[in-house]
């Protein structure tokens, strides 16, 4: 079969990277808000009954915006596999805790309604807010560690020694980058709940999200301007052909000098943080002044931004080494073959227009606000 | 190459797999009896039907929720503890698993969450699609899962790449219609069908003995077990026995199950029952039927099964082979893009059993310079061990013979003898209850157990695969998993049978507009008994 030549193995390389992009986007987007709700449940609800409508919000979607995430594993694993097996294998305590929490959601979730004892409830509750706390917060920890480069590297026959420490990665600018990591999906969740929830739980999402969105963007120009200025980037050491076989030991890397070069280089990409900026302002505003549907909105834009000024900021590289930095992975040395990009990319073409049509629907039949009159009368068939 | 590290992390994934695997097959067939209620229930209108649905319904999210959340661990465990094994085979092994996310984890989550907010807000028909979309879902997902473990089993489609330093698919269709995967598709999802038939019946089972819910009970009895038996006999007949044929290691396995040392004359006998003795390499007290296991492995009457014997033999010949084949590969990986044609054809030759020279690692760190002693001892190392495998599938057979002749009796029972069972024989649906799941996790076993060595079938070893973790990082998740899985597993436990003895939930109102509007039908039809108690 020579259908995978088709389109050649570089062209195919920055495809997938779009994709791995539009897959954490679309984590962050549709898993983002569930995780920021579950996190500030215990802040909008008082109330049994308070709490249950910010649950029933999430309560029939979280289940497929979750999977989100499980999909972009896949996809790191089927089409960047070193990157999959250096980064999981790594943050080896990290992706422990992430797992806990994101096994503990699930069944906080669809178990809390199960019984009605008070006790029961609010362990189901406490679950929530870890399930949704801990991962937005790891996520951010994770990508403020992959911008300063990782402690791995590579044998000669590709084995990935790791030789940092879980407390390594907690280092001040990664925390930097977890709290807007945090703040960012509390804002989109607060923005989620005061669309689809009323009364006093929409106002405490709205008052919370205005502080939480304030904060983000405030440790989103720290950050921006710490990796500026405090924070060596990587960059390749010579020309690379872009369509090269996948080996990172193939290609040689420095150190040193600053991210910043990237926008001097492609400047059209400033678009991106000044996108995240703008989103999360107006974010904070239609919070403020009660707005619904923009302010999701600009909040989705916001995230959307934010996540990709890391990306544009970092291409070609995607986890840089701190220790050995002709181990790092980068966009034309760590992917799957021209085949498998090429079949998996057919796979995704055909079912993602799928997929949107679908979830599409399935919003639009959800389509409203829970109500507290309704929680309470359909007690045996919502959360 | 630190052995505990190899241990422990097979602990952690036989732990985790097995548990997640607890309440996949449940999965698999009750969302299929779900969705067969409801569509009587669309098709009848009668409000019984859509409380079996809702209740069934219930059990099943209870179950599915924790396969959901537990399915994450096996997504993500292969870049955590396989790290190498990630690199060495993502490029193969990866598609299948994200494949099941685009086609498959989408379909059944997005559509989970309608099912059962959705009954006010959906029309009938919509519903309806929605529960079929759902066991769709389910089942497709394990189609993919299965074509991803059957390339572990038989790795078919791919060749080593000496540059990348890994394996590189050449064929997806190859991949896709491995037959080991497909025999293995069809035999898992009958076998979660089975499990779900034996649930169903046992728990409606305890209802007829308590003298409950009776409407409810008679009929999902009547569903599950013409689903049931069609199952049963689908495992059985269409069973894994098909693939095993197919690959070299494969016939490893099934030496290992039958215990068979030396290769017998065609056709082979079947070893009934006897203690295989690893040692002394002879299977103790055996008591065989002649014929059945030639007829059963090679489905004719002349070809021969080799035993394990034989096997170790040629896998002697393949280390050697794999042995030139590393050899080749350092001086490809020596000359830096100028390979000469020689070494080029030496490694092509012999690529094919570059995965048996790695078997020599344990001993030495360079296979070119193994002794004739220790290549001896790495083909030994192939077999696996024998008597857990032995009889972990004998039980399983017989579960499996056990089930079709429930499901036989009780569809009898209910098509022609009116549903009037004898109390023994509801009990002995009610204790059966876990005996699918006992079936299903001694298959993996089987499955997996017997393909060691190797995590890819002569391709890559196991002790090979692992990431380069501490003992500590292990000790930290194992016990983590095992703590936590511990908990969910007695919650959930308390959950099904809490909502097992609180019964369906009846709908008054719905019923009585229902009665209503029937009335007349009811008049008319005086034998109708569902319809004088529709809802009890």
């Amino acid at each position: 079969m020579i259908l995978h030549t088709l389109i050649d193995f570089d062209i195919l390389k920055v495809i997938w990277w779009l994709l791995l992009g539009v897959l954490l986007i679309g984590f962050a987007l549709t898993d983002g808000f569930d995780m920021g709700v579950g996190a500030l449940l215990p802040f909008v609800g008082k109330t049994d009954v308070e709490r249950r409508v910010a649950i029933n919000t999430v309560g029939p979607v979280w289940e497929g915006n979750q999977v989100w995430f499980i999909l972009g594993g896949g996809a790191i694993f089927a089409a960047w596999p070193p990157l999959y097996a250096v980064s999981f294998s790594g943050f080896y305590l990290a992706m422990f805790a992430i797992l806990a929490a994101l096994i503990l959601r699930p069944v906080a979730f669809k178990y809390r309604s199960k019984r009605d004892g008070a006790g029961w409830r609010a362990t189901w509750d406490w679950a929530l807010f870890v399930g949704g706390a801990v991962p937005a917060l790891i996520f951010g920890v994770a990508v403020g560690n992959v911008l300063q480069g990782v402690p791995f590297r590579l044998t000669e026959d590709l084995h990935s020694i790791y030789e940092g420490t879980f407390f390594g990665l907690l280092n001040p600018f990664a925390l930097l980058a977890g709290v807007v990591s945090l703040t960012m999906l509390l804002t989109h969740g607060a923005a989620w709940l005061s669309l689809k929830a009323e009364g006093p739980v929409a106002a405490r999402a709205r008052a919370i999200g205005s502080i939480t969105g304030l904060v983000a963007v405030v440790g989103y120009a720290l950050a921006g301007l710490w990796l500026a200025f405090g924070i060596p980037a990587y960059h390749f050491a010579g020309a690379v052909p872009a369509d090269m076989p996948a080996n990172p030991l193939l290609t040689a890397v420095d150190h040193g000098g600053s991210w910043l070069a990237a926008y001097g280089a492609r400047p059209w990409i400033i678009l991106a943080p000044a996108l995240g900026f703008a989103g999360m302002v107006m974010a904070v505003l239609g919070l403020r002044a009660g707005r619904e549907v923009s302010t999701l909105l600009w909040s989705k834009l916001g995230i959307f931004g934010v996540i990709s000024s890391v990306g544009l900021t970092m291409f070609p590289f995607i986890l840089p080494s701190s220790i050995d930095p002709k181990s790092s992975l980068t966009v034309w040395d760590s992917s799957s073959s021209q085949m498998t990009l090429f079949v998996m990319l057919v796979v995704t073409v055909i079912f993602m227009p799928i997929i949107l049509a679908y979830t599409a629907w399935v919003y639009k039949v959800l389509w409203g606000k829970v109500t507290e009159a309704e929680v309470t009368s359909n007690s045996h068939s919502v959360y | 190459m630190d052995l505990s590290i190899v241990e422990l992390s097979r602990i952690q994934f036989a732990m985790t797999a097995l548990y997640h695997f607890l309440f996949v097959p449940l999965t698999l067939g009750l969302s299929i009896v779900v969705a067969i209620m409801e569509t009587v229930y669309v098709m009848t209108n009668r409000p019984i039907w859509r409380q079996m649905t809702k209740f069934w319904g219930t059990l099943f999210g209870i179950n599915f929720v924790l396969g959901v959340a537990t399915g994450i661990t096996m997504e993500f465990q292969f870049g955590m503890n396989w790290s190498y094994y990630s690199h060495y085979v993502g490029d193969i092994f990866g598609a299948p698993l994200a494949i099941e996310g685009l086609m498959a984890f989408f379909l059944e989550a997005t559509f989970v969450g309608l099912f059962f907010f959705g009954w006010d807000k959906l029309g009938k028909v919509q519903h309806l699609v929605v529960a079929w979309l759902v066991a769709l879902g389910s089942n497709f997902s394990a189609l993919w899962i299965l074509i991803a473990n059957g390339w572990m089993q038989n790795p078919v489609g791919a060749s080593f790449n000496p540059i990348t330093m890994r394996m590189e698919m050449t064929s997806f269709f190859d991949v896709l219609f491995n037959p080991v995967a497909q025999a293995k598709f069809v035999h898992t999802t009958s076998a979660g069908y089975v499990t779900a038939a034996v649930f169903v019946i046992g728990v409606s089972a305890w209802y007829m003995l308590k003298g409950r819910h009776w409407e409810l009970a008679r009929r999902s009895i009547a569903v599950a077990s013409a689903f049931g038996l069609a199952s049963a006999l689908s495992v059985v007949l269409l069973g894994d026995e098909s693939g095993y044929d197919v690959s070299q290691n494969q016939k490893m396995k099934m030496a290992a199950i039958e215990a068979m040392w030396n290769t017998e004359p065609a056709p082979a006998p079947f070893t009934l029952f006897g203690m295989p003795d690893q040692q002394a390499r002879e299977t103790k007290w055996a008591v065989h039927i002649p014929w059945a296991m030639g007829l059963i492995g090679t489905r004719s009457l002349t070809r021969e099964i080799p035993g394990i014997n034989q096997l170790v033999a040629e896998n002697v010949n393949k280390i050697r082979s794999g042995i030139v084949a590393y050899g080749a590969l350092m001086k490809i990986r020596e000359a830096k893009g100028d390979v000469p044609d020689n070494v080029q054809v030496s490694f092509e030759n012999h690529s094919r059993d570059l995965g048996y020279a790695f078997l020599l690692k344990p001993y030495v760190n360079d296979p070119r310079t193994a002794t004739e002693a220790q290549i001896v001892k790495a083909a030994n190392d192939t077999v696996p061990t024998v008597w857990p495998l032995f009889w972990s599938f004998r039980i399983m057979v017989a579960l499996g013979f056990g089930f079709i002749g429930t499901m036989a009796y009780f569809f009898y029972m209910a098509s022609f003898k009116g549903m009037r069972f004898p109390r023994p024989a509801l009990r002995l649906a009610v204790w059966m209850i876990p005996a699918p799941w006992i079936a299903a996790e001694l298959g993996w076993f089987t499955a997996e157990f017997g393909r060691q060595p190797w995590t890819v079938d002569g391709v890559l070893p196991t002790a090979l695969s692992v990431s380069h973790l501490s003992a500590t990082d292990l000790a930290i998740t194992i016990a983590g998993f095992a703590l936590f899985y511990s908990v969910l597993f007695i919650v959930e436990m308390g959950l099904m049978i809490k909502y097992i003895r609180k019964g369906p939930y009846q709908d008054v109102e719905e019923t009585e507009e229902w009665m209503e509007r029937h009335e007349k039908r009811l008049n008319a039809c005086d034998d109708d008994r569902a319809g004088l108690s529709p809802a009890e």
